[in-house]
C-alpha cells in the first residue's frame, strides 16, 4: 500500500471552485460548445444536471444544477412522530438504507439516553457492513457499465441479490426495511441468518478478487481510470470530503476507526487508503472496503450466535412498542401500543449531532428537539452532496468522456444529494 | 471533546449530550471560524444548517400532537417531560458542524443567532465546501450569506416564492395543479 499522506500543515486552497469557470484567455469563445448533461442521462445515477462549456473535447467550464430529486423530507419529518420519521431517512440514500436509518435512530436514543442490547448493536454493525457491500457493488455495476464494462454490471449484482436476499429473510423485505427501532431491533433474528451471512462473508473476498480480475489487467479500463479525476487531499478536506472520496486522496481517516460507534472497536479490519485520488484509487478503495466488510461481517456473525437467546430491543415501555403476543393478553400494553402509535413518545429537549461512516462517508444527524413527539428539525449530512460539490476540481481540463468516469467515482446518490 | 479557549466573537459555551457547541456573535463569526481553522485544527466543515425557531416552546406550531387544538404539550405531561423549553435569543440559528481530521480527532459546534431580515457573512472563504450548503440555507430558510460567491436558490427551482423549511411556510403549501386548468 502507498504511503498515506497525513494531515500534518493541512493547506485550504481558496477559492477551491465549485464552479469551473470559463477562462476567455485560454479558450477562444468561438470555439465554445455549452450541452447540457443531464438531468436524464443514464450516466448522472439519477437526475444530475451539469452545464458543460466544451473546447473540442476538453471540459472548460462546469456548473452543476442539482435539485431534480428535492423530496422535502426534512420538512415533512418534522411533522411526523419520531416512531413514524423512521422511515423516511430510509429513501435519502436509497442504497445505503441502514445507514441512514441507523444515525436517526441514534440520534433520537442520544436524546433520550437510551442503551441498547447488546445483540441490537452488533445485529446493527452486521447490517451496516452488509449495507456498505450492496452499495459498493450497485457502484461497482453501475460505474464500469458507463465506462464501458458491461459484464462488470452482471456479475456485481448477483452477490448484490445475495445481499439483499439476507435482508429479507431478516427484515422480509429487500430495501427499506425499517427494522432498526429505537431501543433496538424490531425483531429477533432468524435462525437461519447466521449461516447463509456467513457464507456469504467466505464468499465475499472471492467475488472481489473476480471482479479485480475482470478489471485489473483491462486495459481499457486502466487507460480510463488512471490518473482521471485528480484530487488532491488538501482540495479533500477543503471541500469536505468524507468516506472512499477521502482515503482515496491519501487521508487515512475512517469514522469507524478514529471515531468508533456501536462496536467497531471490538472487530478487527483493515482501512484501506490509497494515495494519488484519481478514479482509479476510489475503485481500489471501494473492493478493498468490501473486502474489509465481509470480515466485519464473519466477525458480527461469531460473536451473535454467542448473543443467541439474548434480548434484540430494550425494555422500555414508553419508546419501544411492546411484543406482538402480549396485547392480546395484557392491557396496559394494549395502551402502550397506542400510545406510541398514534401520539408518539416525547424526546427532551435538546440538540445533537450524531456521525456514523455510511458507504459515501460521514452520514450525519443533526436533530433538535423542543420536547414534544415531533422532531423540530432533522438535518441530514449528505456525503453524496460534498462529493458532487469537487467535481468542478476533479475534471479541470478533463475530456468529456473523462466526465463520466469522474462523476461515476464520486459515487453521489442524487437522492441524498437532494434530499 | 474539549471545548476551545480563546475563540474571538464567543458569547457563550454550552456543553450538552458530550457534545460542545459555541455559541457566537454572528458579526464576527469568519473570525471565530478562522481562528478554529487555524489555532484549534478543526479542518473540515461537515455541515452548514439553518434552524428556524419561530413559534418554539407554543403549542401551534410542533409540540402539539394531532390537531392545533389536540392535548397542550406544555401542561405537566403523563411522560414526565412536560416543561416550557428554554426560549431562544432570536428566530433563526446558523449552525457549523466542525471536525478535526487528525490523530486527535475532534467535533466542534458554532451557533450563530440571527432575527429575520439579519444577514449574516459567509465562510466560502474558510472552508470552500459552505458553498452549497450556505445556498442550501439561502434557499430553504431565507438567510442571506453576506459575501457568498452565488447566493442563489439550490434545491428549489428558480422562480419558487417563499422558503419551505420556515415554519410559517404550510405543509402542502404547493398549489395543485390539474389537467382541467391549463
Amino acid at each position: 500500500m502507498p504511503a498515506t499522506q497525513i494531515y500534518e500543515g493541512t493547506r485550504i486552497p481558496s477559492p477551491c471552485p465549485t464552479i469551473l469557470e470559463l477562462d476567455p484567455t485560454e479558450h477562444s469563445l468561438e470555439d465554445i460548445l455549452t450541452i447540457n448533461f443531464g438531468p436524464n442521462h443514464p450516466s448522472t445515477h439519477g437526475v444530475l444536471r451539469l452545464i458543460v462549456d466544451l473546447d473540442g473535447e476538453r471540459v472548460a467550464g462546469l456548473k452543476a444544477v442539482i435539485g431534480y430529486l428535492h423530496t422535502g423530507f426534512e420538512k415533512t419529518m418534522e411533522s411526523k412522530t419520531y416512531w413514524k420519521g423512521i422511515t423516511y431517512p430510509e429513501r435519502i440514500d436509497y442504497l445505503s438504507f441502514q445507514a441512514n436509518e441507523l444515525v436517526f435512530v441514534m440520534a433520537i436514543e442520544k436524546l433520550l439516553v437510551l442503551e441498547t442490547p447488546e445483540k441490537a448493536t452488533w445485529m446493527r454493525m452486521c447490517l451496516s457492513e452488509l449495507n456498505r457491500i450492496h452499495s459498493h457493488l450497485v457502484w461497482l455495476g453501475t460505474s464500469a457499465l458507463e465506462i464501458g464494462a458491461i459484464s462488470m454490471f452482471w456479475y456485481a449484482f448477483r452477490e448484490r441479490d445475495q445481499v439483499l436476499d439476507l435482508f429479507e429473510m431478516v427484515t422480509g423485505v429487500r430495501m427499506h426495511s425499517r427494522y432498526f427501532q429505537v431501543g433496538g431491533l424490531a425483531e429477533d433474528i432468524p435462525e437461519g441468518f447466521y449461516a447463509e451471512a456467513r457464507k456469504l462473508a467466505r464468499h465475499m473476498p472471492h467475488a472481489v478478487d473476480d471482479y479485480e480480475g475482470l478489471l485489473d489487467r483491462n486495459k481499457i479500463w486502466l487507460e480510463r481510470t488512471k490518473g482521471i479525476g485528480l484530487l488532491s487531499a488538501d482540495d479533500a478536506l477543503a471541500l469536505g470530503q468524507s468516506g472512499p472520496m477521502l482515503r482515496a486522496s491519501g487521508v487515512d481517516w475512517d469514522l469507524r476507526k478514529s471515531m468508533p460507534y456501536l462496536a467497531y472497536e471490538e472487530v478487527d479490519f483493515d482501512v484501506p487508503v490509497y494515495a494519488s485520488g484519481d478514479v482509479y484509487d476510489r475503485y481500489k478503495v471501494h473492493m478493498d472496503e468490501m473486502r474489509a466488510s465481509a470480515r466485519i461481517v464473519g466477525q458480527c456473525v461469531t460473536r451473535l450466535e454467542e448473543l443467541r437467546g439474548e434480548p434484540w430491543i430494550a425494555d422500555d415501555r414508553k419508546v419501544v412498542l411492546p411484543p406482538r403476543e402480549e396485547l392480546h393478553t395484557s392491557m396496559e400494553s394494549l395502551i402502550h401500543h397506542f400510545k406510541i402509535v398514534t401520539e408518539g413518545y416525547l424526546v427532551p429537549e435538546g440538540a445533537v449531532y450524531v456521525a456514523i461512516e455510511s458507504a459515501r462517508g460521514e452520514c450525519g444527524c443533526y436533530l433538535v428537539s423542543d420536547g414534544g413527539p415531533k422532531p423540530w428539525r432533522v438535518k441530514f449530512r449528505a456525503p453524496s452532496l460534498a462529493a458532487l460539490q469537487a467535481t468542478a476540481t476533479c475534471v479541470r481540463g478533463a475530456a468529456v468522456a473523462d466526465l463520466v468516469a469522474v462523476a461515476a467515482s464520486l459515487d453521489p446518490v442524487m437522492g441524498d444529494v437532494d434530499r | 471533546m474539549s471545548g476551545a479557549t480563546g475563540v474571538p466573537g464567543v458569547v457563550e459555551t454550552v456543553e450538552a449530550h458530550g457534545e460542545t457547541t459555541l455559541v457566537v456573535d454572528p458579526a464576527r463569526v469568519v473570525e471565530a471560524c478562522t481562528h478554529l481553522r487555524d489555532v484549534e485544527g478543526y479542518n473540515v466543515l461537515v455541515d452548514l444548517s439553518g434552524v428556524d425557531y419561530l413559534g418554539w416552546g407554543s403549542k401551534e406550531v410542533a409540540g402539539y400532537i394531532g390537531t392545533p387544538a389536540g392535548r397542550d404539550l406544555n401542561a405537566a405531561g403523563s411522560q414526565g417531560f412536560g416543561r416550557v423549553p428554554e426560549a431562544k435569543p432570536k428566530r433563526f440559528a446558523v449552525v457549523y458542524h466542525l471536525l478535526r481530521v487528525s490523530d486527535e480527532p475532534g467535533r466542534m459546534r458554532v451557533e450563530a443567532w440571527l432575527a429575520e431580515g439579519e444577514e449574516i457573512d459567509s465562510v466560502v472563504s474558510v472552508w470552500p465546501v459552505a458553498d452549497w450548503n450556505e445556498r442550501e440555507a439561502y434557499d430553504l430558510y431565507g438567510i442571506v450569506f453576506r459575501g457568498h460567491p452565488n447566493l442563489v436558490r439550490i434545491l428549489m427551482p428558480e422562480d419558487w416564492e417563499g422558503h419551505p423549511l420556515r415554519k410559517d411556510y404550510p405543509l402542502g403549501g404547493e398549489p395543485v395543479r390539474f389537467s382541467g386548468e391549463m
